[in-house]
């Protein structure tokens, strides 16, 4: 896949026209990479080393970290994925499917940082939802600081990433493929199931991996939100970048979350054939 | 296509003229010389109407720039291209700056309103003679509580946060320094300990703490305790002097094994322009009545004795938590340097905390 882009370019003849887009990857691809990995090599005092990667490997607290880190990451993906894709569906069977689109990427406008605090005054004891238990009799509860206040407010800032594609992806399918399978006697589920889904697949794996791979490091609201109570591989990069300047190990760490990245990127394209797009 | 080139052009266009803009600003701020002094602080740290003051007074133009961890502030000063003249870290980092020798030695000639300090705040052991930095505000970590949810004698050490009553109530600032050094402290140690068996010890108890734990957040402390989103939480003194202001129900401890004393104080980097300037800002700072009107502004504990005793609110400084009797302060600990090697192995602990 990635061969055939290339390829592309070169046949074309301007080619000159390539030279920013190499020299994006080169300087803002490649370049931070090598930095990362060499980074990685280096111990605290500047020493060419393999004890950041043995630490990494042998503790058990990080080791567990990086589970956690997935395994959350898979909860926002996949509940964001149950939630978008009827959502989705619904979407494009709707007459102004251009204002929809619009009201989904409206929220991505507003800053992460204020979405987060927004939350904090709706989550908060004193907030908009404890009121309503309150009213209701079931009085106050400690949601603020709880995975589930986590899954949610990450599952909300995620949600567009998911819609997006995939509503596009259903857009796509030509709609004499759908006919054509009620003309050949197929229900409603049938085609969805037979049809529609499997020719969506691409938005799937696009909104997979737009929403996976942030999801694996998003340590501002594990901290804001999860008050430290749940803990991803981001919180302890940033730690080792700014409290500790270990810049070594956060930088094993940022190597781990590369290569998780890579895995899903693999797994999502897998047996993806010769359709055309994604990543 | 065409659209294209004229919005291309446009931009650049507009790119260069600001360019020039900023070029001749540059230019002009030059021209006056050494007219300006550029002080690197805390953010929200200084009285504002104190800098116009300073301006108008030695006809200097400040610069005023801020960070948010003593870390970001030395890497910043560290790595060559900055020109900051004054800068106001704590005690640990300017102990290490001395040892790497990015630091100005201060000429005491140029600089007056020493003699107001309090005596006990000089010659620490991170400066002892004072060569390099002047106080601007010192300070403790303490327990905060809210008294319509905590009677009022409940609490009154370290060890009462691991009270299994406090289950998840408690709300800690999020600093490896501060959490494993009062859980040192609880345990009778040093919070400047380097003794791995000590440290053992700490981790094991400190993990006994996470199921009181309800969150371990930053600045966001003084939001949830003024809202009493939770009951107990560890913070800064000055912290707490700011959210007590705001909500009449919270009081401010210092537990009785003995807490961390912290200064912030002001030092001149190698690499300053305006030596002279930033001397001055200093006897400027020193001055009883500025020291007390900052002091009052920020709610941080001041160190110039002939404020707190002639200028400042008499109701404040009475206050036992926030102008602890210094004579009695020998439980109290200021933070050495620990090498990197110790640094990591605080986080180390904190974060398997976390974990729990």
């Amino acid at each position: 896949m990635e061969r055939n882009r290339f390829n592309k370019f070169f046949d074309q003849s301007d080619s000159i026209l390539t030279i920013p887009y190499f020299l994006w990857l080169a300087f803002f691809v490649l370049a931070p990479l090598a930095l990362l990995a060499y980074q990685s090599v280096q111990g605290i005092d500047g020493r060419w080393t393999l004890e950041n990667i043995i630490r990494y490997f042998s503790s058990t607290s990080y080791l567990k970290m990086t589970l956690q880190s997935f395994v959350y990451a898979t909860m926002i993906t996949l509940i964001t994925l149950t939630l978008a894709y009827p959502a989705a569906y619904l979407l494009t069977q709707t007459q102004h499917k251009e204002l929809w689109r619009m009201l989904l990427i409206l929220p991505t406008w507003i800053n992460i940082l204020l979405k987060a605090y927004a939350f904090i005054g709706i989550l908060s004891q004193s907030g908009a939802v404890n009121n309503f238990l309150e009213w209701l009799g079931i009085g106050p509860k400690q949601i603020l600081f709880t995975n589930f206040s986590f899954l949610l407010v990450a599952t909300y800032i995620e949600l567009p990433f998911m819609i997006l594609p995939i509503m596009n992806a259903i857009d796509e399918i030509d709609s004499s493929f759908v006919q054509a399978s009620h003309d050949l006697g197929a229900n409603s589920w049938e085609t969805t199931k037979e049809i529609i889904f499997p020719l969506s697949l691409k938005g799937v794996r696009t909104g997979v991996q737009a929403v996976f791979i942030p999801s694996l490091s998003l340590f501002m609201l594990t901290r804001l939100i999860g008050g430290n109570r749940v803990i991803t591989l981001g919180t302890a990069i940033e730690q080792h970048f700014l409290v500790t300047q270990n810049w070594g190990m956060g930088s094993t760490i940022g190597l781990v979350l590369v290569l998780l990245m890579f895995l899903v990127m693999r797994l999502t394209n897998k047996g993806k054939g010769k359709s055309k797009g994604g990543f | 296509m065409k659209r294209l080139v004229y919005f291309t052009l446009a931009i650049s266009v507009l790119i260069i003229g600001l360019f020039g803009i900023n070029q001749s600003l540059n230019h002009s701020t030059e021209k006056a010389g050494t007219g300006s002094l550029t002080i690197y602080n805390w953010g929200d740290y200084i009285d504002p109407s104190l800098i116009k003051e300073f301006e108008e007074e030695f006809n200097l133009r400040v610069v005023y720039e801020t960070f948010d961890s003593n870390e970001a502030m030395y890497t910043k000063v560290k790595q060559a291209g900055t020109n900051y003249d004054l800068l106001i870290p704590s005690e640990y980092m300017i102990e290490r700056m001395i040892e790497e020798d990015l630091l100005h030695k201060l000429d005491k000639s140029q600089i007056t309103g020493i003699d107001h300090l309090l005596p006990d705040l000089l010659a620490l052991s991170f400066d002892p003679g004072n060569d390099y930095s002047i106080p601007y505000f010192w300070g403790t970590l303490g327990i905060i509580y809210n008294d319509r949810l905590i009677s009022e004698d409940a609490i009154g050490s370290w060890a009462d946060l691991w009270n299994p009553a406090y289950e998840n109530q408690v709300l800690l600032i999020d600093g490896a320094r501060e959490i494993v050094g009062l859980t040192l402290q609880s345990l009778d140690y040093s919070l400047n300990s380097k003794d791995l068996d000590e440290l053992d010890e700490a981790k094991t108890k400190l993990d006994d703490l996470a199921p009181n734990v309800k969150a371990i957040v930053a600045d966001e402390i003084k939001m949830y305790m003024i809202q009493e989103e939770g009951q107990i939480a560890v913070s800064f003194s000055g912290e707490a002097a700011d959210m007590m202001a705001e909500n009449e129900h919270l009081h401010y401890l210092l537990p009785e094994e003995g807490s961390n004393l912290w200064f912030d104080s002001m030092v001149i980097p190698k690499t300053a322009q305006n030596i002279e300037g930033a001397h001055d800002f200093i006897s400027f700072i020193l001055r009883p009545e500025i020291a007390a009107q900052n002091a009052e502004y920020i709610g941080y504990s001041s160190p110039n004795q002939t404020a707190i005793e002639n200028e400042m609110d008499p109701e404040l400084v009475v206050d036992e938590q926030f102008y602890p009797n210094l004579a009695a302060l020998d439980h109290l600990e200021v933070y050495e340097n620990l090498t990197l090697e110790y640094v990591d192995l605080y986080n180390e602990i904190f974060l398997k905390f976390k974990m729990k």
